[in-house]
């Protein structure tokens, strides 16, 4: 893409090819060729890393399009057929998920470099514009595949969201109405959604063409920020920055695949484990983290307008960058006020970030306004008046001065350091979000199941489920689990047999037969564990008005606030037994008589643990209930414990293959990125 | 770059061959799960299991088509005239060469029962149709005798025989 290729093919075939369609010139003179700034250090390869998560977004997402239904009332269910059924759903669901965080995690980095390192400035322009662009893209993608799971956040989500078009004057209704199809957010809100879904990504893939294009006509900006002058400055992108973008991009692989393998739920909400229910809110709605900066200057304009004009502004504030930073020298580097603003906008950004993950009340209203006042002085204020009084430091004479000066591995430790900071930062401030005044918090207890090598307790599993059979299942349905699961390796350990001999003993309803009947007849292996009410209605009002929630993804379905430092110590535990904690303390919370000055409404009883404490679940375990045959103790402790495994077990069938496969994922990732390190290493020893 | 070549050969040969050979196996491996995606998922698996059928309702000279695993399959009741035609036929005259007694089970010769897709390109055939008393392929008119062989027609092969057995002498389970 920069002007006619030297690329001179020698075989008679190729060079026939090559007159009439000159591509292979075209990639060797864009990728093999092309001369890049030899000075690029690490943050560079967040180029090459976002075009590795685009290709992943758009791979995964078209195989989950395969067995993914848009519909209202199966896409929840489809997406749980897609982790428990499909073979290696689970990974796939998991790499496209949290390969959104990756994403945008990339693209704020490679954003954030460019703002450090000026490299918007001239001759860079469109190249900018045509980034903020996809950025846009991004998040508008990023909006509708969050919709798509519909749970109780992807509908809320969208509900939000859209409605912020209500506030455009005169035609605010109008458009509502027009984006959703429906008069609320729908089965047509979610079918254009899924279909803007499957085709942004390919938008985004164009204006990355046209990216890589400007990108290639204005060449590569670099740390120091000075155009090339001499051959000396540059090396051939092959093999130099392809090597160290591969090598980049596998340093980047093993962070992702933390999440993949080890914490697939911590950047998500449990709330989206419960299907979308439009007769309730949930608590706090919060968006996804990479959105929570702008919810949070949103939330900050008391003016509803106003508020979403922020909102936007904020983003669209970025196309007139060039513009408003004036200043001749373009790397921070050498800029040495430029520089502690840049890292007080980077502090100000992730604290609208913390803070948009918050409840919007007291202090955190305050601290919001003052934030998004800073977000704005920076481009309004800062930008421009710095490029009238700062004095830049010298520049170096050349980039192969620069070269000579500089220290590269200092940035990749930085760069280590803050991509962990900066994403527990984020993640950690959603669960800051989820508190609940009032209720104690579930004690942590020791599962088998947690951490890397964590496996299920057959016998726990087991005793789980019969407690569940004789005293869980007369209220709580099972809707996700069928009689095989329970013969599938990593769950409860039973024979093929064995679970057949337990299916049936259930009686199913089945038909019509040849005469239009129904019909019951035993269960079998195939079948799902029938639920106790023939529908929701029916469940409500056999339960004092409230239905008993499914229990197959409860234990994903539930959490609790983990706080300051708690949040940032998980991502390196792995922790993630919010959900088994909560139901296990919950079954273990019941007091006969409420704390002095609590009132319990009739039909409620007291439970430390449950949101509110006024539950209307009456104390469901008592001691001696349930007999075992292994000798267990038949106590409420343990029955608790046991249900808990159980159902973190039904929540999640294929949690030991999850963490198998990323033990072995690791070792190999490891083992490469070290090799791919001494490659790199050789190959740039003929460079320096 | 000439000069390091030349210090070391070998450790920068085996330290490339080893990087990139390590990401070919890597790439290869990661392959797998979006291939094996496409194969019927555990649902589907499930709900191929065996079905029972029960024959008291077929009378002579009927057939019943059920369905296992999405496929069609003709469970005919043949009569005596229709067995005795079908074993008559030289074995070796016929395009796919079978006998009868190969497809069906001893002691139920009565019986018959395929799977109803026609094998040249997919089509169901029509029982009780064409010139042999069987099935009649209404695509391209491929025609099967009683004993669900090709007489006629572009099909190469017989109608395949599914997996079953018989249960008790009024019920096969299929699959
Ligand atoms: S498909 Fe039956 S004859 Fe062609």
């Amino acid at each position: 893409m920069s002007g006619p290729s030297s690329y001179q093919p020698s075989h008679p075939a190729l060079k026939w090819f090559e007159q009439r369609l000159p591509i292979i010139g075209l990639v060797h003179s864009s990728f093999v060729a092309y001369p890049t700034p030899r000075n690029l250090n690490y943050w560079w390869t967040f180029g090459a890393i976002l075009s590795l998560m685009l290709g992943v977004q758009i791979i995964t997402g078209v195989i989950l399009a395969m067995h993914y239904t848009p519909h209202a009332d199966l896409a929840f269910k489809s997406v749980e057929l897609i982790v428990r059924d499909v073979n290696y759903g689970w990974l796939l669901r998991n790499m496209h998920a949290c390969g959104a965080s990756m994403f945008f995690l990339a693209v704020y980095i490679h954003m954030f470099r460019g703002l450090y390192y000026g490299s918007y400035k001239a001759p860079r322009e469109v190249l900018w514009i045509l980034g903020v662009i996809i950025y846009l893209l991004m998040m508008a993608t990023g909006f509708m595949g969050y919709v798509l799971p519909w749970g109780q956040m992807s509908f809320w989500g969208a509900t939000v969201i859209t409605n912020l078009f209500s506030a455009v004057p005169y035609f605010g209704e109008s458009i509502v109405t027009l984006l959703w199809g429906g008069y609320s957010v729908g089965n047509p809100t979610l079918n254009r959604f899924f279909a803007l879904h499957y085709l942004l990504p390919f938008l985004i893939a164009g204006v990355v063409v046209l990216h890589v294009w400007a990108l290639h006509v204005a060449g590569q900006n670099n740390p120091a920020g000075v155009e090339p002058k001499t051959e000396k400055d540059m090396v051939p992108f092959t093999p130099y920055a392809t090597i160290k973008d591969f090598y980049g991009v596998t340093c980047f692989l093993i962070f992702y695949s933390w999440f993949i393998f080890y914490m697939p739920n911590y950047l998500g909400d449990a709330d989206n484990y419960i299907p979308a229910n439009p007769a309730v809110t949930p608590a706090h709605i919060v968006p996804e983290w990479y959105y929570l900066p702008f919810y949070a200057i949103l939330r900050s304009v008391p003016n509803k307008l106003a508020g979403v004009i922020a909102m936007f502004a904020a983003i669209i504030v970025l196309v007139f960058l060039p513009w408003l930073d004036a200043a001749k020298t373009r790397s921070n580097k050498y800029r040495p006020l430029g520089k502690q603003f840049f890292w007080i906008f980077v502090v100000v950004c992730i604290g609208l970030g913390y803070l948009g993950a918050q409840p919007p009340e007291g202090v955190y209203v305050v601290l919001g306004r003052i934030l998004t006042v800073l977000y704005f002085a920076y481009f309004l204020i800062v930008l421009p008046l710095l490029a009238r009084i700062e004095t830049p430091r010298p520049l170096p004479n050349s980039i192969a001065d620069d070269v000579l000066a500089k220290s590269g591995r200092k940035a990749v430790a930085t760069a280590a350091v803050a991509l962990v900071a900066v994403a527990s930062l984020f993640a950690g401030s959603m669960g800051e979000a989820r508190a609940n005044e009032g209720t104690e918090t579930p004690p942590s207890v020791k599962w088998s199941f947690a951490g890397p090598f964590g496996k299920f307790d057959r016998g726990a599993v087991q005793r789980g489920l019969k407690i569940y059979k004789e005293v869980c299942s007369n209220c709580h349905s099972l809707n996700y689990v069928a009689f095989r699961n329970l013969a599938e390796p990593g769950g409860p350990g039973y024979s093929v047999a064995q679970a057949a001999a337990f299916a049936a003993d259930y009686k199913i309803k089945d038909g019509p037969n040849d005469a239009g009947d129904m019909f019951e007849r035993p269960g079998r292996p195939a079948d799902y564990f029938p639920a106790p009410f023939p529908n929701e209605q029916a469940a409500r009002s056999a339960n004092g008005g409230a239905a008993p929630p499914d229990l197959s993804l409860i234990a994903k379905a539930r959490s609790y606030k983990r706080g300051f430092p708690w949040f940032l110590i998980d991502f390196f535990t792995q922790f993630q037994e919010q959900g088994p904690n909560y139901v296990n303390a919950l079954l273990q919370g019941y007091e006969d008589n409420p704390p002095h000055g609590v009132t319990i409404p009739d039909g409620s009883y007291y439970n430390k643990y449950f949101p509110g404490n006024a539950i209307k679940m009456p104390k469901p375990l008592s001691d001696g209930q349930v007999t075992f045959d292994d000798g267990s103790p038949t106590t409420v402790a343990q029955y608790a414990h046991d249900v808990s495994t159980f159902l973190m077990w039904t929540a999640e069938p294929h949690m030991e293959a999850r963490k198998r496969l990323g033990y072995q994922v690791f070792i190999f990732l490891i083992i490469f990125a070290g090799l791919m390190y001494f490659t790199k290493k050789r190959v740039w020893a003929a460079a320096h | 770059m000439t000069a390091s070549t030349a210090d070391h050969p070998t450790r920068r040969d085996f330290l490339f061959v080893a990087t990139g050979a390590t990401a070919a196996v890597g790439g290869v491996a990661a392959l797998w799960p979006f291939i094996s995606q496409m194969n019927p998922d555990a649902s589907t698996i499930a709900a191929g299991a065996p079905i029972e059928v029960d024959l008291t309702p077929v009378a002579e000279g009927q057939d019943i088509k059920v369905f296992w695993r999405g496929k069609p399959i003709y469970i005919s009741h043949r009569t005596k005239k229709q067995v005795e035609e079908v074993r008559a036929v030289p074995v070796s005259s016929l395009p796919d060469p079978a006998s009868d007694q190969s497809r069906t089970k001893d002691g139920h010769e009565q019986w018959l029962v395929v799977i109803g897709i026609c094998t040249h390109l997919g089509c169901i055939p029509i029982a009780h149709e064409g010139n042999y008393d069987g099935f009649f392929c209404p695509c391209h008119g491929s025609q099967y005798d009683a004993s669900g062989r090709v007489r006629q027609g572009p099909a190469p092969l017989n109608l395949p025989v599914p997996p079953y057995q018989f249960v008790s002498d009024t019920k096969i389970q299929i699959g």
